[in-house]
């Protein structure tokens, strides 16, 4: 059965490099704009931290700005 | 109407999704697997390279599908002066690049055991490389001009020159004699797939479907705290 399903009457090779190659696409695809993500948050909390206390009141009034530094998912 | 799209106001609302997209991606796409490599009944003529059909179709739509949005986001983005059309627009792009070579990469190993070759300049396979150089084109042109009211206009270039090769995608096997066969799911008249094989095709096609979602949502969050940093250096 196994044995089968690995080989599909020869085609085994086509169906399982078709399906490896979506596989991979997707998880480098996932991974490179998870990068970015983590990436543009930090600068925003390294950039956050370093503003005044003045500035910092000024920024935090914006709820996306609160949103950015609190809840944003990184899955 | 378009103030409820602003990113302000739904920020709250994309930040939060990706991770539930994310599980129902995973969901669906393991049965979508589960039925396309195992259930799925193999071709009387194709034998069980058949099963190439779950990926190379779904990808081969999704990326048509995200071009022509990307065109109707530039373009009424241009029109109406949008700002965040362009930015949904960007957002979509990558993965819609990702689709289209899937498509390519899949017909390309599907096309050795049933024509016989890797790759031919046929209509279809050669109109979709045309639409994976836009897809790039498009992409380079985001990193390449800084001024934004010159990357909105030029991408929208690049969507409208685009979106004009995607009724040849089309209708490229009805239009001409190609290697690649005429379409088997018809909206408009009877589908010639049996049903055993469209279930698999339609799961594999929302789990598609969701990863792409799941990408733009990432993208698009990502564009946005873009944009507030820059924002924190003119503080």
């Amino acid at each position: 059965m196994i044995a089968e399903i690995i080989n599909m009457n020869g085609y085994g090779i086509y169906v399982w490099s078709s399906f490896g190659f979506t596989i991979l696409s997707f998880l480098s695809l996932y991974l490179v704009v998870k990068n970015q993500h983590v990436r543009e948050k930090n600068k925003f909390i390294v950039k956050f931290g370093n503003l005044n206390s003045e500035r910092a009141a000024s920024a935090k009034l914006q709820k996306i700005n609160r949103e950015i530094l609190s809840n944003t998912s990184t899955i | 109407m378009f103030k409820y799209f602003e990113p302000n106001k739904i920020f709250s609302v994309t930040s939060k999704a990706p991770k539930y997209v994310l599980l129902l991606f995973i969901i669906i796409f393991s049965i979508g697997l589960t039925e396309a490599l195992i259930f799925s009944p193999e071709d009387y003529k194709q034998s069980h390279s058949v099963r190439i059909m779950y990926v190379h179709v779904p990808a081969a739509w999704i990326s048509l599908g995200i071009f022509s949005t990307m065109t109707i986001l530039s373009i009424f983005g241009y029109i109406f002066k949008i700002k965040n059309f362009f930015l949904i627009s960007k957002s979509l792009a990558p993965s819609g690049f990702v689709f289209n070579v899937i498509a390519l990469v899949t017909g390309s190993i599907w096309g050795k055991p049933t024509w016989g070759t890797w790759w031919a300049w046929d209509a279809r396979i050669t109109s979709m490389l045309i639409l994976a150089l836009f897809y790039l084109i498009y992409l380079i042109a985001w990193r390449i001009y800084d001024e934004k009211e010159q990357v909105y206009k030029i991408t929208t270039i690049i969507t409208i020159l685009g979106i004009i090769n995607v009724p040849i995608i089309k209708y490229s096997v009805d239009w001409w004699n190609t290697l690649h066969q005429p379409a088997s799911i018809n909206i408009l008249s009877k589908s010639t797939i049996h049903s055993s094989m469209l279930a698999p095709l339609l799961i594999m096609t929302a789990a598609f479907a969701l990863f792409s979602l799941l990408i733009f949502l990432m993208k698009y969050n990502t564009e946005l705290i873009k944009i507030k940093n820059k924002g924190l250096d003119r503080l």
